[in-house]
């Protein structure tokens, strides 16, 4: 990697502060950006580590009944942490990498990253979870703006991620055989409002809620409202470990099976 | 009862107490006063012309000693070939030269076009980062049947085309074949793909270079399965070197799997480098430059026709295979498609005619080489699927079909030139018949089906050729290198044993399975007995480890130099015993004479070799003995394998709920360890069947070049295996009668993943002939609904 300074200052304040200079970056846990800057293919002048900034660690159970998380909290604490107030969030954050990847890597991290086969873009979207910063709260459905795209601005730090509770949820993650990423991931929520279903790992564009099997699951909760619907293969990526066809027919298969797993 | 120690014993490994407390001694352990780093600026594209290099902005950098680029290895050696192969109208392979920095062109993407030498690894590649280099792109030669039509781009523009050779086995009996394959009653074709691997050793090679003025002497330590062979190479045919000045070790090696048997590159370039800059230098590959410099395995495109008469007995075999050697000749590389791949297409079979075709073709590719198994991976597989094609259309159960075409009688000359000694093949099939209980079978598949599983069984047999000699006939097929192999067993005056091996343990097992040979022959202890290897300062020349070779050469060259310390300890023991040589009988550690109660231990005689004060004239001071050994024949491991799959039909994806190996490795000295190394195999081989695939794009980019998108297996990947080696037709002409047993998972196991899947889909009412590895969800879902 290139030499570049480092700084973990302790509040969110100071972290801001650090992140003001040009091409400073944040760190969470490491785990896309450390391998990329061992590969040479990033060059930040600083890196500001938010790991070491208590208000931005740990999962609660806020007034309202949502759960918020910490930006700076490991998808090992998530899983751990999250387990009795929303077990289908624990589930996710515990698919996600192997023991030595969900000790490291971060909420905020891997949200702001938005790898478009990555786990909790779909959770926080299926989930309509709000995204807070140092500066506002987004929407999760106005956070998301394609692959490796996001709302943020520069310098913005993820600080914590509310996640109002469903009825029933599910994560139905079919996995990438080498990276062990989403091929295909499905997040379904039900809530007394409506169903989400956000899909992670098949679209060129990123996460994306699949509107029309949510319209067809509010009319009707059985798998049998998803026959027929069929997602076009068009926008779906394509390349070595699946067609845009069998991405776009995972997303039904996955679907299915969350519904099956939230009857 | 199993045995507790000696020959038949499952010993513990020893050598596992240090790798496992993370006190093993590898490579890039190795720092030596002073040294410098390397860092290789490799080439991003695949085929180009190199029109300038400027490494001046370098040069000045901070820290860096030197750079260095083609120019400087312009009058030196390039990387040897070790095996020439005649083509098939008599002609040499065409050998192009493989310089050790590229020299005018590219040819393939992570070739090495100049490296810098500087104090630290980070100053290294800035500097690197400072060359500028200009290459002419070419269109990248990828496909190998488009490489060999007339009109195809040059790879190597001094060459005539670009296929190495065209080479053929059984060519003479060309009207033969022809016959049978008119007058068959039933004919099976098959197309498959033997997909190209990566080897991925947990250890990424690594070589350190030290050069001594005052001795003008060269120490390498690098990540090597045969220093003795690295040091011939590398002196011979590289740099020029007299080998007494070359020292080459290798010590602890994390994972060979054939890839580090190759002389590379970058471990000459350390050792002239460490001369040139008169600074020790090292090298550590990365993972990324592992997966675009370490020679590669398989890539075999193949047409196999099997003809049958009207009683379904094979009555001839016809292939004809597309073999990517890559960009360059990697140093055994020309042997694997041809002497290790054509001469096993008889199988377990007694098939009368074979005919065998190989085209081997240069493309802008990594280097291919053996990788565990080496052509005998290649041969079952498209032998093994080919059968269960003709089963499957002919509606004959597939294990009646092989059993009816088994050789059975021993020895056997095949038709490909071969003649295997010994095997029990309808045994070994009975063994994993009950080991697998395949008349279960249907009960399981009903309970998947319940489930919503399509569930397959695939059986088939394998048989490998080990041990590769002798090496007169090897020398005739084209070998540059004898394949023998050597021991010195030097006995302490305390009486403990240091054996000095020419075979390179990484992983196999060597230093708890060889003193067990030892210990059992002299009747003492194994703690007793420590096995030296890896360093060419210390141990006779061998040959080293590949192709299961080291307990059936390396350690029968251990068993001679035992019994000549055991005739020569006989010969001080009868004199201390004051009586006749041929009386004198060795066991438990005990000289005794027959008949008598009188006897000497094993120590008291090892001391008098050393203090030989009570000693017989005639015999000279000392314990100590050297043996080579050089097979007379092949040694051919063989056996059936059964695996049990279920594929779920709405996603494609295969689970392996069932694995059970048969195998016939002869005598066993160490179970366990064998247990072991099938286990290894078979996961290896499950890897290629289900999740393995080095790809690249049609510009020569490699798509697979990490972990992210190259499908190592996990543990949660493979079942629990039963192994069984119960069936032993012990190996007739070493003295240990042992096979060989390394390779064999490797080999055995891919075309029964694929049997299984085809017969799950087919169980399914589907009819699918072949689905190509790896058995990708993606592929096989395709396949269920193309």
């Amino acid at each position: 990697m290139y030499n570049f300074e480092f700084e973990k200052p302790s509040t969110i304040a100071d972290a801001v502060a650090a992140l003001g200079g040009e091409d400073a970056q944040a760190l969470g846990g490491g785990q896309t950006l450390i391998p990329t800057l061992k590969q040479r293919l990033a060059a930040p002048s600083k890196l500001v580590s938010v790991s070491g900034i208590a208000e931005m660690q740990g999962v609660c159970v806020e007034d309202d009944g949502s759960v918020a998380v910490g930006g700076a909290t490991t998808h090992a604490r998530v899983a751990a942490d999250a387990a009795r107030s929303y077990p289908a969030l624990a589930a996710l954050a515990g698919q996600i990498g192997d023991p030595a990847v969900r000790n490291r890597g971060t909420i905020g991290g891997s949200v702001a990253n938005n790898d478009p086969a990555a786990c909790y873009p779909a959770g926080v979207l299926g989930s309509g979870a709000t995204i807070v910063t140092n500066t506002r709260q987004m929407a999760a459905d106005d956070f998301f703006q394609g692959m490796f795209t996001t709302a943020l601005d520069e310098g913005e730090i993820i600080t914590s991620i509310r996640f109002p509770v469903p009825q029933a949820a599910s994560y139905q993650k079919f996995l990438q055989p080498a990276s062990r990423f989403a091929l295909v991931g499905v997040y379904l929520a039900r809530f007394a409002g409506g169903v989400r279903v956000a899909v992670t790992g098949a679209s060129e564009d990123g996460v994306f809620r699949w509107s029309e099997a949510e319209e067809a699951l509010n009319k009707d909760f059985r798998t049998d409202a998803l026959m027929g619907l069929r997602i076009n293969p068009m926008n779906m990526i394509g390349d070595l470990h699946g067609s845009k066809e069998y991405r776009a027919h995972l997303v039904s298969v996955m679907t299915k099976r969350a519904v099956e797993s939230c009857a | 009862m199993p045995k507790d120690s000696g020959i038949g014993a499952s010993s513990k490994r020893r050598e596992d107490v240090r790798f496992l407390t993370g006190a093993g001694n590898y490579t890039d352990d190795i720092n030596v006063h002073g040294q410098a780093y390397v860092h290789f600026l490799r080439s991003d594209i695949a085929h180009g012309r190199i029109t300038n290099i400027d490494t001046s902005a370098a040069e000045g950098m901070p820290g860096v000693v030197k750079v260095f680029t083609g120019k400087d290895f312009e009058g030196v050696g390039g990387m040897p070939c070790g095996w020439e192969v005649t083509d098939r109208h008599g002609a040499p392979m065409q050998e192009p030269p493989h310089p050790i920095l590229a020299q005018g062109k590219v040819r393939h993407v992570g070739d090495p076009i100049a490296a810098v030498v500087a104090d630290s690894l980070e100053q290294a590649r800035d500097a690197a980062e400072a060359i500028e280099v200009d290459i002419e792109e070419l269109s990248a030669v990828l496909d190998m049947k488009a490489a060999a039509q007339e009109g195809a781009t040059l790879i190597h523009e001094d060459l005539k085309n670009n296929i190495c050779y065209d080479w053929h086995l059984g060519e003479e009996d060309n009207n033969k074949v022809n016959e049978v394959f008119a007058n068959a009653a039933h004919v099976t074709t098959l197309d498959l793909i033997n997909n190209r691997l990566v080897a991925n050793p947990m250890e990424p090679r690594v070589a350190v270079a030290e050069y001594s003025r005052g001795t003008d002497e060269y120490t390498l330590y690098t990540t090597s399965q045969n220093p003795h062979v690295i040091r011939l190479l590398m002196c011979a045919f590289v740099l020029g070197l007299p080998e007494h000045k070359v020292r080459v070790v290798a010590p602890d090696v994390g994972g060979g799997f054939g890839t580090k048997i190759f002389h590379y590159a970058e471990e000459a370039f350390c050792t002239f480098a460490a001369k040139a800059c008169n600074r020790p230098v090292k090298w550590t590959a990365s993972r990324s430059e592992a997966f675009m410099s370490d020679a590669q395995g398989r890539d075999h495109v193949s047409t196999i026709e099997l003809a049958l008469d009207a009683d379904n007995n094979f009555t001839g075999l016809r292939t004809n295979t597309y073999a990517n050697l890559g960009a360059y000749l990697s140093t055994f590389s020309s042997s694997v498609p041809t002497w290790l791949h054509g001469t096993l297409m008889a199988g377990n079979y007694k098939t009368p005619v074979i005919q065998v075709n190989v085209k081997a073709m240069f493309t802008n590719t990594v280097p291919v080489d053996a990788y565990r198994g080496a052509g005998r991976p290649e041969a079952t597989y498209q032998l093994e699927r080919v059968i269960d094609k003709a089963a499957r259309e002919l509606g004959v159960d597939p294990i009646a079909l092989r059993r009816q075409n088994f050789i059975t009688q021993f020895p056997y000359d095949t038709p490909v030139a071969l003649t295997y000694d010994t095997g029990d093949y309808n045994g070994t099939m009975d063994k994993l018949e009950a080991a697998a209980d395949l008349a279960g079978f249907a009960a399981r598949r009903a309970q998947s089906e319940a489930n919503g599983k399509l569930r397959g069984l695939g059986v088939n047999c394998y048989i490998e050729a080990c041990g590769i000699a002798p090496s007169n006939i090897v020398g005739m097929l084209g070998a540059r290198a004898g394949l023998y192999d050597a021991a010195t067993v030097r006995v302490n005056a305390t009486g403990s044993i240091s054996v000095m091996v020419g075979a390179h343990s990484h992983g196999q097992g060597h230093e708890t399975a060889f003193p067990q040979v030892v210990a059992d022959m002299i009747g003492i202890d194994e703690s007793m007995v420590e096995i030296v290897h890896g360093d060419t300062s210390k141990i006779p020349f061998g040959m080293g480890t590949y192709g299961s070779r080291s307990l059936a050469v390396c350690g029968s060259a251990m068993v001679k130099a035992t019994e000549k310390v055991i005739d020569k300890a006989k010969k001080i023991a009868a004199h201390l015993l004051e009586a006749s040589e041929t009386d004198i009988e060795l066991k438990d550690g005990q000289f005794s004479v027959a008949g008598t109660d009188k006897s000497v231990a094993w120590g008291d005689v090892t001391l008098t070799a050393y203090v030989p004060h009570n000693f017989p004239l005639e015999v000279e001071p000392g314990l100590e003995e050297t043996a080579f050994y050089d097979p007379a024949n092949f040694t051919f491991p063989a056996g059936a394998y059964a695996c049990e799959v279920e594929v779920d039909p709405e996603t494609g994806q295969v689970s392996i709920e069932k694995f059970t190996a048969a195998d016939d490795f002869g005598n066993i000295v160490n179970p366990m360890i064998v247990d072991g190394q099938v286990h290894g195999g078979i996961g290896q081989g499950i890897g290629q069947a289900l999740l393995e695939n080095c790809a690249y794009d049609e510009n020569g980019q490699l798509l697979s070049a990490s972990f992210m998108d190259y499908a190592m297996p996990r543990a949660d990947d493979l079942p629990f295996y039963a192994v069984d080696h119960s069936s032993q037709t012990p190996c007739t002409h070493n003295p240990l009668g042992v096979k060989g047993c390394g390779e064999a998972g490797a080999i055995g196991s891919p075309p029964a993943v694929v049997n299984a899947v085809l017969d799950a889909l087919n169980s399914g009412g589907r009819a699918v002939d072949h689905i190509d590895m790896p058995m990708s969800p993606s592929r096989v879902w395709t396949a269920m609904h193309g």
